[in-house]
């Protein structure tokens, strides 16, 4: 079970680093005591981390890899039971006391979290914080310390660090505050860092800022990197090795390219090809394929590959044991698979492992989009708020601009991405769509229907024809309801019998890939994607023509995203729905939208259908939210440059004179003195690209530029 | 720590093979075996039980009433004829604490079942509509915090002492429902923007139907927990009126009054005129407050057990 | 900033008044004030029962809205009207409220701090022997209202006086200090005999709960990202929950224990009572029984006013502890 990631023969990039390790694991187990059982949440990892290198851990939520770092700090609960190996520079760590261990931390090995809202003490300020972090292992005058911690402000890019030190977390954006436990992190010089899913709570242009600041750290320390992640795209460009865990145990290790390009365990080929990609060129979808079921239980595992009830290529083997950590031939890395020397002799093409699913046309793609019908049409759409502050008086002291004019319109059959970072509006813009009244200003118009004209009669009806799907699938289910009634609901509240109703949700379950004795079940017993498929169905029981979806996948794990981004396909080619598909990750709109929308500070800033706007994006802010997002391809990560946006995301509370992406803009600063007066003074207006059918720029100085 | 366990109780035992019956019965069944887990809580439930066959059959254990005296046995101590002992007036303790009892343990269950369900009814009703129904509702429940209850209470006291004692039970309710109330409409805005909410509201149900059908549900932990809590509230301030004189007056008895003639015997040798209807207040209190924490953690095992005021 | 803070003050004070108005309407029309001069032994005459329910200004035979408008008229001249031995109600509270300030001083300090500990302790040891124990003992100590607590501590004294014996009682459970008492440090522990059992009736109920409380919180922080993160920088363990953890869980702990002892100064009836100190509570209860509605008015109007300084003062100390709040 245990095997070394130190690939016997590497052929990756990354050249096998000379020397002895700085961080030595070796058959680690995890185990929690609980009710139910034992949880072996780490069940035998172990790798060699080289100074200077960057060793990628990959896996979905409950595979054991946050767990495995957090034993390497000692920091688990008092019901885990620990056992293995961890050598720091050949010193062991396990069994060390609380007193011997705390010398280490922070000083030999340090730790970036995942949230970095909650990681900072709330009460102290960042400046005193960052000091603790030195004081703890040094000796170090009050004057030094804080020159110091000022001058490690700097290092991650805090503007402005004198005033920043004394200010307190909350006052800090969630970028600044991953740049300042980042300087905690290198205070002292570490040796390794650890990094728990570092930029998973941030923003796509907010990630890259965060990687660049890592990376720049590791060059200034030299120390070795564990860096945790769900996200394949992050590890590509960052990684020299990677480990693919399932399960509580390393199932596939190796140089990155070796993973990547020649994946030899069906796990890790699935959740390959379970991504959907940026760069897919031409038009012309590839279904995605999903991995089937859901992770086993850690509680009493049988000896057989963990993976068994998934593989699509398993066979009585895989049933008998648990594979061990080998490499599929001489020249291959090591890979948990009793299968592996099939994939590797290629008798099972990689490519065929996971059948392709077919997704149907549908009649209207034939039809020309100038000759459909327009389903939703939103015109000059405004929603301000006042800005409240002060717990103890509450006053108002601003406007915040959530959506600041905005118009599209949807036609039949079609996919609407509306995408932007938090914070740009899309969200209220949904809400205001659903309400169905007349907004602050503007128009929204359903068929060509006036909300704001709606007799509550008619209004009732119209939500027939307009239906949402929220983001996180727990929360829009009512635990307290069978799943059953929840999808009657909709049908029950327009005055269908109890009977029609009961068949109708027998139909629907049916329709997404569930079966119908599942109706009388509550949904904490079903799995995030099959509660997502149940709120699909609901939102589909009165048959509407257009359905919001609020961020549909992103609670949602990889492989079990693209089965709901499969089915939301084909539910819109059999039933001819529209959708208004709203979501911060591009590459799952490029995916799956017809056109697209990019939104920047409650504004569309550029609009057209997907070809045009991901290959040839004119505005700077698309160009530079398509070159932040991490490809999951290492070579075409190492060959690109990014552009990286200065600053954080600003508030709608404080929008900039002129052109609201002025501040952050690249090609501002190129900008002469009187081109820049423009963008000043000037709010640019949405216009259509010269020359391009469906492609518009809010942009002075729109120009394309290929950057995926 | 946001290390992943299994998350008692919610782990998604994911769906596939052969139909398996599941009904509300089911949360029910999980709710009573987390209740169970917790020895002290089934210790309450066991001893409220006994409490109440002991307030209820305790009087067909001897032939002494309430009100009756024994002027040839006045201050005796407990015995076979007089198993608590008598006062200086010949009545017989055990008959008096079992009919305060009695009493007591019905204006609790009656005063909580009272504030409980108002403050259910407007703080829902107040973090629902919103607006002005807030605006009014909030108001009053600010009033009557700044009221001082107790005083009120003992300040209006003549107004019930003349009538029956039944009055007592809304007038207590009265000054009872705030917190709760407050606890509930603060749940309730969090649950409004809960998502099956807005869903629910998007397809067109009625507002009532959604208070009814997802939000009442959803909090009903709270108010099933606050319901007990305030059982144990009421006969105190019942208990603490009566004590004082301001509440249930002779011929009636109740615990307050019954603790009230035994304290003046403390501090002397027939202190057990104090001991045992004071013993008995303390182990209602004590059996209720062991079920509703033990209710509130089977209920929702994510609360810390924090009471948010 | 200013308007704001004008306006919630404006609220607080319509507050109070509607809350002060109430308890004068309803003591006004509930008191039977004559009863106490008829069942007097001789009842008192006529003549003087209205004169003196008159100077009270609580004639009932005076439409009780012109009482009224006559009371709140006076109390905005600072004239709160005359108690039922015709006493001024201003010189009576400004006695009795600092019998209430000597009583209630020392249990709210001492509470508050043993609390925030007591809990602190509780969590760091969660589920051990201690912890259990001491959550047994709260259950136990709040199943125990006052008026049993009281009388309690004083069976408990008197048989603690018994087995001592001597010529004094060893503990004191009757009013504020032995008049016999001289010297000052004679007098000293005179007062500190008398305050022990009040301060342990008052005391405990309030310890318990805080420590609940306490312990709630500070289990939240034990599981916080920010104080794996201290550790994680180096922290031992003792320290990050000492510098990190207390301090973070102290601040909804500080609130609650602001408003409680704000709120205690509005006097304890039970303790008051049983051991014979004459505070508000005592006063309170007695005007009750003589149907004496300034004092009661007089009394309910105090408390207000301090339920509303405690929202108040509860609110600042948490903008003052926790730098995410504002004012």
């Amino acid at each position: 079970m245990t095997a070394n990631l130190v690939a016997r023969s590497g052929s990756g990039s990354a050249a096998r680093p000379a020397g002895s390790p700085v961080l030595s694991v070796k058959d680690l187990h995890v185990t929690f005591g609980s009710e139910a059982g034992d949880v072996r949440a780490v069940r035998g990892v172990s790798y060699d981390l080289h100074p200077g290198q960057v060793l990628g851990i990959v896996g979905e939520s409950g595979s054991g890899k946050s767990v495995s770092a957090m034993a390497v700090l000692g920091l688990l609960p008092d019901n885990a039971r620990v056992t293995g190996s961890v050598e720091l520079e050949g010193r062991e760590l396990l069994g060390l006391s609380d007193r011997e261990m705390s010398k280490a931390r922070g000083k030999d090995i340090a730790m970036v979290f995942q949230d970095p809202l909650s990681a900072l003490t709330p009460v102290f300020t960042v400046g005193d914080q960052i000091v603790e972090a030195l004081t703890v292992h040094r000796r170090l005058s009050k004057d030094a310390a804080r020159e110091r911690a000022l001058e490690l402000l700097d290092v991650v890019g805090i503007p402005d660090p004198r005033r920043r030190f004394k200010n307190f977390p909350h006052e800090f954006s969630g970028g600044m505050r991953q740049r300042v436990m980042i300087a905690m992190a290198i205070a002292n010089d570490p040796k390794v860092i650890l990094c728990d899913e570092p930029t998973t709570a941030l923003d796509v242009t907010i990630q890259a800022q965060i990687l660049e600041a890592l990376k720049s750290a590791q060059e200034l320390t030299g120390a070795a990197i564990l860096m945790i992640t769900h996200d394949l795209g992050v590890v590509a460009g960052f990684a020299d090795r990677v480990s693919v865990m399932y399960a509580g145990r390393p199932v596939e290790t190796g140089a990155v390219d070796e993973i990547y390009y020649r994946p030899r365990m069906p796990y890790t080929i699935g959740l390959l090809g379970s991504i959907p990609r940026l760069g897919t060129a031409g038009h012309g979808r590839r279904p995605l394929t999903p991995i089937e079921g859901t992770p086993p239980s850690m509680v009493d595992l049988p000896d057989a590959c963990p993976f068994v009830a998934r593989c699509p290529i398993a066979v009585s083997a895989c049933q008998a044991a648990e594979p061990e950590l080998l490499p599929a031939g001489p020249d291959s890395h090591p890979s948990a698979c009793h299968r592996r020397a099939d994939l590797e002799s290629g008798t099972i093409p990689i490519d065929e492992v996971y059948p392709l699913p077919v997704i149907p046309e549908t009649s209207l793609d034939a039809v020309p989009r100038a000759e459909r019908q327009p389903v939703l049409e939103v015109k000059d759409l405004s929603k301000h708020f006042p800005l409240l502050r002060g717990a103890v008086f509450k006053r108002r002291v601003g406007t915040v601009k959530a959506v600041d004019g905005i118009s599209f319109e949807i036609r039949e059959g079609e996919t609407l991405g509306l995408v932007g970072e938090s914070g740009c509006g899309k969200t209220t813009t949904l809400m205001e769509i659903l309400e169905l009244v007349a907004p602050q200003a503007g128009s929204i118009a359903v068929f060509g229907r006036e909300a704001a004209n709606l007799s509550g009669r008619e209004r009732m009806e119209m939500r027939k024809d307009i239906q949402i799907v929220f983001q996180d699938p727990m929360a829009s289910l009512d635990p307290r309801m069978p799943v059953g009634d929840a999808i009657a609901e909709p049908l029950r509240t327009h005055g269908w019998s109890a009977d029609r109703a009961a068949a109708r949700v027998s139909e629907l379950l049916k329709l997404v890939g569930l079966e119908p004795y599942h109706a009388a079940r509550f949904p904490r017993e079903f799995s995030g994607g099959q509660r997502q498929r149940i709120c699909v169905a609901r939102a589909l029981a009165l048959s509407p023509k257009v359905v919001i979806l609020d961020e549909p996948v992103s609670a949602l794990d990889v492989s079990i995203q693209a089965g709901v981004i499969n089915l939301l396909d084909e539910l819109r080619a059999k039933l001819g729905l529209s959708y208004l598909f709203v979501a911060h990750d591009l590459s799952v709109v490029r995916h799956i939208a017809d056109r697209v929308a990019v939104m920047y500070l409650g504004r569309i800033v550029e609009i057209g259908d997907v070809a045009s706007v991901f290959h040839a994006p004119s505005h700077p802010y698309t160009q530079a939210l398509l070159s932040a997002i991490p490809l999951p391809d290492p070579r075409r990560e190492r060959e690109r440059s990014r552009i990286l946006l200065p600053g954080d995301l600003p508030s709608p509370a404080n929008v900039p004179s002129g052109c609201r992406f002025r501040d952050r803009c690249f090609k501002y600063a190129s900008l002469n003195e009187a081109e820049q007066v423009k963008c000043r003074d000037e709010d640019p207006t949405i216009v259509a690209r010269p020359g391009e059918a469906d492609h518009a720029t809010a942009c002075h100085f729109a120009a394309a530029l290929e950057v995926v | 720590m946001t290390i992943q366990l299994i998350d008692d109780g919610h782990t998604p035992e994911t769906v596939g093979g052969g139909p398996v019956a599941s009904t509300a019965a089911g949360r029910a069944r999980l709710v009573w075996r987390r209740f169970r887990r917790n020895k002290l809580a089934v210790a309450g439930l066991a001893g409220l039980v006994l409490l109440f066959l002991f307030a209820f059959f305790g009087p067909s254990l001897t032939h002494w009433k309430a009100g009756d005296n024994d002027f040839l046995n006045t201050q005796t101590g407990p015995g076979s004829d007089h198993f608590f002992g008598t006062d200086d007036a010949g009545h017989d303790m055990f008959a008096q604490t079992v009919s305060g009892m009695r009493k007591s343990l019905n204006i609790g269950l009656l005063v909580a079942a009272l504030s409980t369900g108002a403050a259910g009814i407007l703080g829902t009703a107040a973090a629902y509509f919103g607006g002005w129904w807030d605006k009014v509702i909030v108001w009053l429940t600010d009033l009557f915090l700044v009221v001082p209850s107790l005083l009120m209470l003992i300040i209006l006291s003549p107004y019930f002492q003349g009538a029956n004692w039944i009055v007592l039970i809304p007038m207590i309710a009265l000054f009872n429902w705030m917190i709760t109330s407050r606890v509930v409409r603060g749940m309730t805005l969090t649950v409004r923007e809960r998502e099956f909410v807005r869903a629910a509201r998007y397809m067109g149900v009625p507002a009532w139907t959604i208070i009814r059908r997802h939000i009442l549900p959803n909090i009903s932990s709270i108010l099933i927990v606050d319901y007990t809590l305030n059982v144990g509230a009421a006969i105190v301030t019942e208990s603490f009126l009566s004590f004082l004189g301001f509440g249930i007056r002779t011929p009636d008895v109740s615990l307050g009054t019954v603790i009230n003639d035994g304290s003046t015997f403390a501090g002397t040798d027939q202190w057990y005129l104090f001991a045992f209807p004071a013993s008995f207040l303390v182990l209602i209190i004590l059996c209720v407050n062991f079920i509703g924490d033990g209710l509130r953690d089977a209920l929702d095992p994510n609360s810390t057990g924090v009471s948010a005021r | 900033m200013g308007a704001f803070i004008v306006r919630r003050l404006l609220n607080y004070a319509v507050l109070v008044f509607i809350a002060t108005s109430l308890a004068y309407l309803g003591a006004a029309t509930a008191f039977h004030p004559k009863d106490m001069y008829l069942h007097k032994n001789p009842p008192a005459p006529a003549v003087v029962m209205y004169r003196e329910l008159d100077e009270r200004d609580s004639n009932p035979d005076k439409p009780v809205f012109e009482r009224y408008a006559h009371w709140v008229d006076g109390v905005a001249h600072g004239d709160f009207g005359k108690t039922w031995d015709l006493d001024s109600v201003s010189k009576h509270f400004s006695i009795s409220v600092w019998v209430t300030v000597r009583l209630v001083s020392v249990a709210a300090v001492l509470s508050a701090v043993l609390g925030v500990l007591i809990g602190s302790f509780q969590a760091v040891r969660q589920y051990k022997v201690s912890d259990h124990s001491i959550t047994f003992a709260s259950y136990v100590i709040f199943a125990m209202p006052v008026f049993v607590l009281a009388p309690f501590l004083k069976l408990i004294a008197v048989q603690v006086n018994k087995a001592v014996g001597g010529d004094t009682p060893l503990l004191q459970y009757q009013g504020e200090i032995d008049p016999n008492a001289t010297g000052f440090f004679g007098q000293l522990f005179s007062r500190a005999d008398h305050l022990l059992l009040p301060t342990i009736s008052l005391s405990l109920g309030l310890i318990a709960f805080y420590s609940r409380y306490q312990r709630g919180t500070m289990l939240d922080v034990m599981g916080s990202d920010f104080l794996r993160t201290a550790r994680a920088k180096g922290l031992r363990k003792g320290r990050a929950i000492l510098k990190h953890g207390v301090r973070t869980a102290v601040i909804p702990v500080m609130t609650l224990v602001t408003y409680s002892t704000i709120t205690t100064f509005a006097g304890a009836i039970i303790t008051e009572r049983v051991f014979g100190w004459n505070g508000l509570g005592s006063w309170f209860t007695d005007a009750t029984n003589h149907a004496d509605v300034n004092s009661v008015a007089m009394i309910t109007l105090f408390s207000a006013v301090l339920v509303l300084i405690a929202g108040m003062l509860s609110d600042v100390i948490t903008a003052v502890l926790d730098p995410r709040v504002r004012l």
